[in-house]
């Protein structure tokens, strides 16, 4: 320096940098939930950056079904997230309804209203015990997936099928369901499930071990939550009782009565709460629907949206015409274009369906519920422990065959 | 159109549709109102403010989406959808805006924090530019992946296709063969406006003919006179007019007869009993 002061060196470690370090959470990894990746940038074990990487399960959903007509691409969304599958047919096929403006009979909406809930039960079942086990309990998973199992069957009694349901349709649902089934439904749901999912949450609620592992763990405000766009049980957490079912009624949603659980921490433990509480609140939507489901057609009788019976098509030529129609060359569609979200279990499940005329969709956009939440885990982990990353993810609830499409 | 479907009921807002296009004013290019959904299409260079004006004054606080459309067939070809939600008042609106491949669209992540992964998404599918989004890598793809897939002119098979080599010890990317042709149904009917043509489609373009051309005598058939005298001519040597020449001809040649057989050895007159195979021979 010319003017001849010499500056102090400020003190350093020499050769030794003390730098955060990343790990690579999955791809393959069993609290991760399908394959997720996150790079984490972690200072000892604080989190101080985590970047998820999705996509690994993509395949490309959206683009498979612009090139399917509108029956054709509804079993791929029972492939989104298998975890749910009713409930992503049923933003779809309320979005075709929307475009074609076509009725659907009382007993078929009220059909709808109560699988729908019975899937909400099932994908709860599944994610409770999944986040359960996350932070370490293993029996509370063990049980509700024997509640899990229950669902299944009944499932399988309504559309042969136990998770690829296929069951909803343009105009109503595929076949009627028996008496027997919803006999046996009603009867699950008076005395199996309240018992084994009580005995079950009796272990979880009050467990101190539990409570460590989620309480004031990722804390997200209500501006926050909206700001991220948050929805389902991750914004109701958040103390904001905001349910499609309720404010934004579809079918006979309307005529049920049901409350909205809200978390006041809006943590994990209040995320895990929540699900809890819709699980009976879902249980209450399904009695009524039992009380209430009138008889009659299960499908429109419109018989370019929906096929005739097949005791039909053998005496009638024209009932032959329309069922080689709709199978062949499919309804079409009036051009336009809405957006149409229900209430998943997961959260707001949307579809963007753009129709230009024909009977194929133009275009067809999902909305995952995971996008946003997944996104929002590097601010609600930022400062947390490394194994509450688990514990966060666990309460997104996130499956990434819907993540991904 | 009364509303017969059972789709979600949200709040509908009498005059919003104009009360909006007031605000927005020249940022908009149009706004429509069809399947109860309204629609804003605004300008590109405004997206922004105009998102802005649409959350702080008109609560519409989430952005619950955006889409990428491709219409290959504009000067424009991509739409960028936003999907907007109040929670407050209810209601459910969309904004858009369109896009080519080189002008970029003003970023919203200034607006809300989630647009970031989403505007990835389409830039990944669709290869639209955001302008100002600091972190626009591929979303949903492989790494390294080349293309836009959502792309109306990206093929649905692709161009490339993995595998595990055992050679090399990793995967490899190799073109796409398929071992059957992609199957595309046309299940239009053609009297509904299919837009390719069958073999004879082209006459029924012709204009109608004022004369129709019938047979009525011999004269008219245009074979004339000779042709009856042609008919009867021997075609060729072996024609089997040949030897059909009338009355006198040869009776036709005797068919050969059949080679004598050789005689039977066996004894037995009773054949059934003959042929029955024997106990304990098989």
């Amino acid at each position: 320096m010319s003017t001849g002061f010499q500056l102090e060196e400020s003190p350093t470690t020499g050769d030794e940098t003390i730098t955060n370090y990343t790990i690579n959470f999955g791809p393959q990894h069993p609290a991760a939930h399908g394959v997720l990746r996150m790079v984490m940038e972690l200072d000892g074990e604080i989190i101080e950056r985590i970047d998820p990487h999705v996509g690994l399960l993509h395949r490309g959903t959206e683009k498979l079904i612009e090139h399917k007509t509108y029956l054709q691409a509804l079993p791929y969304f029972d492939r989104l997230d298998y975890c749910s599958p009713l409930a992503q047919e049923y933003s779809y096929v309320l979005a075709i309804e929307k475009l074609l403006n076509v009725e659907v009979p009382e007993r078929a909406q009220y059909i709808r209203v109560l699988f729908a809930e019975l899937t909400r039960i099932c994908n709860h079942m599944l994610n409770i015990g999944a986040h359960v086990m996350d932070v370490g309990a293993m029996t509370p998973n063990l049980w509700v997936f024997e509640l899990r199992e229950d669902c299944m069957n009944f499932f399988e009694r309504m559309s042969g099928a136990r998770m690829h349901h296929a069951y909803l349709r343009p105009g109503g649902v595929h076949q009627d369901v028996p008496e027997k089934l919803l006999v046996g439904i009603g009867e699950w749901i008076d005395t199996r499930l309240p018992e084994l999912f009580g005995d079950a949450m009796s272990l979880v609620l009050d467990n101190r071990i539990f409570k460590q592992r989620n309480v004031d763990i990722a804390v997200v405000s209500k501006e926050d939550a909206l700001a991220w766009g948050f929805s389902g049980p991750m914004i109701r957490a958040a103390g904001i009782p905001w349910d499609l079912r309720k404010s934004q009624p579809y079918d006979v949603y309307d005529r049920m009565e049901f409350d909205i659980p809200v978390g006041t921490n809006s943590d994990c433990y209040d995320r895990f709460v929540v699900r809890v509480k819709e699980v009976y609140e879902s249980a209450k939507i399904i009695k009524q629907c039992l009380r209430d489901m009138p008889t009659g057609p299960i499908a429109s009788s419109d018989r370019k949206v929906s096929p005739p019976k097949r005791a039909e098509m053998k005496q009638s030529m024209e009932a032959l015409i329309h069922h080689f129609k709709l199978y062949t060359e499919g309804f079409h569609v009036p051009a336009g274009e809405v957006y149409v979200a229900t209430e998943s279990p997961k959260g707001e499940f949307g579809v963007y369906l753009v129709s230009d005329g024909s009977n194929k969709p133009y275009r067809c956009k999902i909305r995952p519920t995971a996008f946003s939440h997944l996104q929002a885990m590097d601010f609600m982990s930022k400062g947390h422990m490394l194994p509450d990353a688990t514990a966060i993810l666990g309460a997104i609830d996130v499956v990434f065959g819907e993540c991904d499409r | 159109m009364a509303t017969l479907h059972s789709a979600p009921r949200f709040t509908q807002i009498d005059g919003l549709k104009n009360t909006i296009s007031n605000a927005l004013g020249d940022h908009l290019v149009e706004a429509r109102e069809e399947h109860g959904e309204l629609l804003f299409h605004v300008q590109r260079g405004s997206i922004e403010t105009a998102l802005r004006t649409l959350r702080d004054d008109f609560e519409y606080q989430q952005l619950m989406e955006i889409a990428g459309v491709d219409y290959p067939n504009r000067n424009e070809r991509f739409e960028v959808v936003y999907m907007l939600l109040s929670v407050t008042t209810n209601n459910r609106i969309m904004v858009k805006c369109r896009a080519s491949e080189d002008t970029p669209v003003p970023t919203v992540t200034t607006l809300w924090p989630n647009a970031g992964w989403l505007e990835r998404e389409v830039f990944d599918m669709y290869g639209v530019l955001f302008d100002g989004n600091t972190d626009l890598r591929r979303i949903l793809t492989d790494y390294g992946f080349e293309g836009h897939p959502f792309r109306k002119d990206f093929p649905l098979t692709g161009y490339v296709e993995l595998r595990y080599s055992e050679d090399e010890k990793r995967v490899v990317y190799e073109p796409v063969k398929l071992a059957q042709d992609l199957r595309q149904f046309d299940f239009m009917s053609p009297w509904e406006g299919a837009d390719y043509v069958l073999p004879g489609d082209e006459k029924a373009d012709m204009p109608p003919i004022d004369d129709p051309k019938t047979t009525e005598s011999p004269k008219q058939t245009g074979a004339g006179e000779k042709a009856d005298d042609k008919a009867a001519e021997k075609v060729s040597a072996d024609a089997p007019a040949e030897k059909d020449g009338g009355p006198d001809a040869p009776p036709p040649e005797p068919t050969e007869d059949q080679p004598g057989r050789k005689k039977r050895v066996g004894k037995t007159t009773d054949t059934a009993k003959a042929t029955k195979p024997k106990k304990g021979t098989d």
